[in-house]
């Protein structure tokens, strides 16, 4: 039994697990509607419908971002910017320059390619600062972090483009027919390719090789380099990707708002699930349920009614109660204060 | 090789900076015949509304008009407005225009100005300064009042409903905590609803002035109180995404719908919307400041006093009225 729980709880993904369902738990008590999911226009509707769609942006930006912290021990704080300046790009071509257009003037797919483009482009562009340049992650990325947003906004000529046609809602709403939103389906489709690709290559053990000691993975015959310019180029992309879900949402490229703080975010996302930020072993799925776990309190929040002004506290309590949870120092001093008084019981029970 | 990399990196990224804002005007030095010269210290181009606002200025103080402006974008940065007024200075203009861009670190540069004896008009917003004296006056929206056109608005629509005894259930979409459009219109509007019991506010949220978050959070609103009579969202771009939840939610809104839309600004998109059937109502925020900054100064070369504060007149736009003739006479 002892052994069971013993082996439960050393699993990986138990803690970021425990603090979801904590989150979710506190759910159940306070607003037990939480759970509650009806059909309505043919679509599923309910809070955890919300929280699984609302976060699509986050888990696949957090996909991203564990690769760049596990290969190069630095976080990407551009995936924002990136994510406006593939809504922007998208948005020009679709609109043909225009404020507001009511069809496409190109076809749909250019402007889905275009912005894949564009968000690669940053990325490989951040990839060749860190890898090539030696520049440290945060200083390298911090360059289109300011300036990705200047380039949307030169983009977008400073205006928020929409695309008012209805084709253009479908990645960010629902396809007719299907009971889910989309970003769902790309979120999963994401998680699922990168972990594949993970799994069945070397790919994976590489990236913590080279994040774990990049000058020994060299010497061994691991390019250190590419494998870094790799991981911060799909960043952009999924940056990208992200950022088309977020314009579709809006049916519109708002150059200041989309993407605005979602690096932070990604970054917590990360941590929450377990990952060290200082390179090496990592966990996809760790920082998936970690994304989940960020929206399932921020919706969690709304649904209790918290005034705005105090969100952001509880949201820090919850933060700093699930890193402490998962802080070695905390653990180790817990197993002590335990053995302690193990030994004490088994001292009273002699 | 890596310091000359680096070295062209940051040449690269001040350049970027350069060709973002665009070229800055080059100031005309002030004139020795009859105009009156204005200095204008504008934010930047940051919004169409920012826009129109310059816009105003630059359609008001023409040289028909017996103006020459000298106009400065400071790209949304205090020290280039520092920088500007002082240039304004300088050239010894007659008036000083100013829509800070923060509300503290003036008091230097204005001393400056007063030393010069050129009096300093703010435009938009507020500036933070121990001594008043340092400005003439101020121009611009009272948001305030704009959220209590807004109250007064549905107290009216109401009755021409006959639902002025009906319990009425409200939820608020608040702009950024903290802005003072936020506060002014959060504030405006309450003041009307402690005059109405029958009004029942069931929850505010912010959703930060964008379209993305009011979605979210109307999303969140529909869910937790099934029967919403009203939505007040404090500014337009939420609106947008309120109306797209509340669709996605199969309900319906505007003037043959369920949910009544309360919004703020005004832009053209919200003409369209409510067009569309889908808004009921905006609260207009002027942008045009330039004639009120007109009338300020022309009062100001007769030697007449001044307000301390000035509001530009601002309206309310709704459904009953002739949409598309109005959104065609309308600059922003």
């Amino acid at each position: 039994m002892n052994e069971k729980l013993k082996r439960i709880t050393h699993y990986r993904l138990f803690l970021p697990l425990i603090c979801l369902a904590l989150v979710l738990l506190v759910n159940m008590i306070k607003t037990p509607t939480f759970f509650h999911l009806s059909i309505k226009n043919g679509v599923l509707y309910g809070y955890t419908v919300d929280v699984v769609n609302r976060a699509s942006e986050l888990v696949i930006l957090a996909v991203g971002m564990t690769l760049v912290v596990a290969s190069s021990a630095g976080t990407d704080i551009s995936v924002g910017a990136v994510m406006a300046v593939a809504g922007a790009v998208c948005c020009y071509i679709l609109s043909g320059g225009a404020v507001s257009v009511n069809e496409y003037h190109a076809p749909w797919i250019l402007g889905l390619l275009a912005a894949l483009v564009a968000g690669t482009v940053c990325g490989a562009w951040n990839g060749f600062l860190v890898s090539r340049m030696k520049i440290q992650p945060m200083v390298a990325t911090l360059i289109l972090f300011t300036a990705g947003r200047g380039i949307a906004q030169l983009i977008t000529k400073g205006q928020i483009t929409y695309i008012r046609v209805e084709s253009f809602k479908l990645l960010g709403a629902n396809i007719p027919g299907i009971p889910l939103p989309t970003p769902i389906f790309i979120a999963i489709i994401v998680v699922l390719i990168t972990s594949i690709v993970l799994k069945k290559t070397a790919l994976g053990l590489y990236i913590e090789a080279v994040g774990i000691n990049p000058t020994a993975s060299r010497n061994v015959g691991i390019k250190s380099k590419q494998i870094i310019f790799f991981t911060y180029t799909f960043c952009g992309l999924l940056a990208g990707i992200a950022g088309m879900i977020a314009t579709s949402r809006i049916y519109s490229a708002d150059a200041n708002n989309i993407g605005l703080n979602m690096e932070l975010d990604a970054i917590l996302a990360v941590a929450l699930g377990g990952n060290s930020l200082g390179g090496g072993k990592f966990s996809i799925s760790g920082s998936v349920i970690g994304a989940y776990t960020i929206q399932a309190l921020t919706t969690t929040l709304y649904a209790m009614g918290v005034s705005a002004d105090q969100i952001p506290v509880y949201k820090a309590i919850v933060v700093v109660i699930i890193v402490t949870l998962q802080s070695e120092e905390f653990n180790r001093y817990m197993r002590k204060f335990s053995a302690r008084f193990a030994a004490r019981k088994a001292e009273v029970a002699k | 090789m890596k310091k000359a990399l680096a070295i062209a990196l940051v040449a690269l990224v001040a350049l970027s900076g350069v060709f973002a804002g665009g070229a800055q005007e080059s100031a005309a030095p002030a004139a020795s015949d009859n105009l009156i010269v204005v200095g204008y210290a504008q934010v930047g181009a940051e919004s169409d509304w920012r826009t129109a606002n310059t816009q105003s200025f630059k359609s008001t103080f023409t040289e028909a008009n017996g103006y020459r402006l000298i106009f400065d974008d400071a790209q949304q940065k205090q020290e280039n407005q520092i920088k500007a007024i002082r240039s304004f200075i300088q050239q010894d203009v007659d008036y000083i225009v100013v829509a800070p861009v923060v509300e503290t670190g003036w008091e230097t540069v204005l001393k400056e100005a007063k030393d010069a004896g050129i009096p300093v008009i703010l435009s938009d917003r507020m500036m933070d300064v121990s001594d008043p004296s340092l400005y003439t006056c101020w121009v611009g929206g009272n948001f305030i009042k704009e959220g209590e056109d807004a109250g007064k608005w549905l107290i009216d629509y109401l009755k021409k409903q006959g639902r002025s005894n009906e319990k009425i259930n409200i939820v608020t979409l608040q702009g950024t905590i903290g802005a003072s459009a936020q506060i002014g219109r959060t504030e405006g509007f309450g003041n009307i609803v402690k005059t109405q019991p029958n009004w029942n506010m069931l929850a505010m949220q912010t959703g930060e002035f964008t379209q993305a978050k009011g979605q979210e959070v109307m999303e969140s609103f529909l869910k937790s109180y099934p029967d919403i009579d009203v939505v007040v969202a404090e500014n337009d771009n939420m609106a947008f995404g309120a109306i797209d939840a509340i669709k996605a939610a199969g309900k319906t809104c505007g003037p043959n719908g369920d949910i009544i839309i309360i919004s703020f600004d005004a832009v053209a998109a919200a003409f369209d919307s409510m067009i569309a059937g889908d808004m009921n109502v905006s609260v207009e925020c002027n942008p045009l400041h330039g004639p009120r900054v007109a009338e300020i100064i022309q009062k100001l070369e007769k030697g007449e006093t001044v307000d301390k504060i000035q509001y530009v007149v601002e309206e309310v736009f709704d459904t009953s009225m002739d949409l598309p003739a109005v959104k065609a006479t309308r600059l922003y």
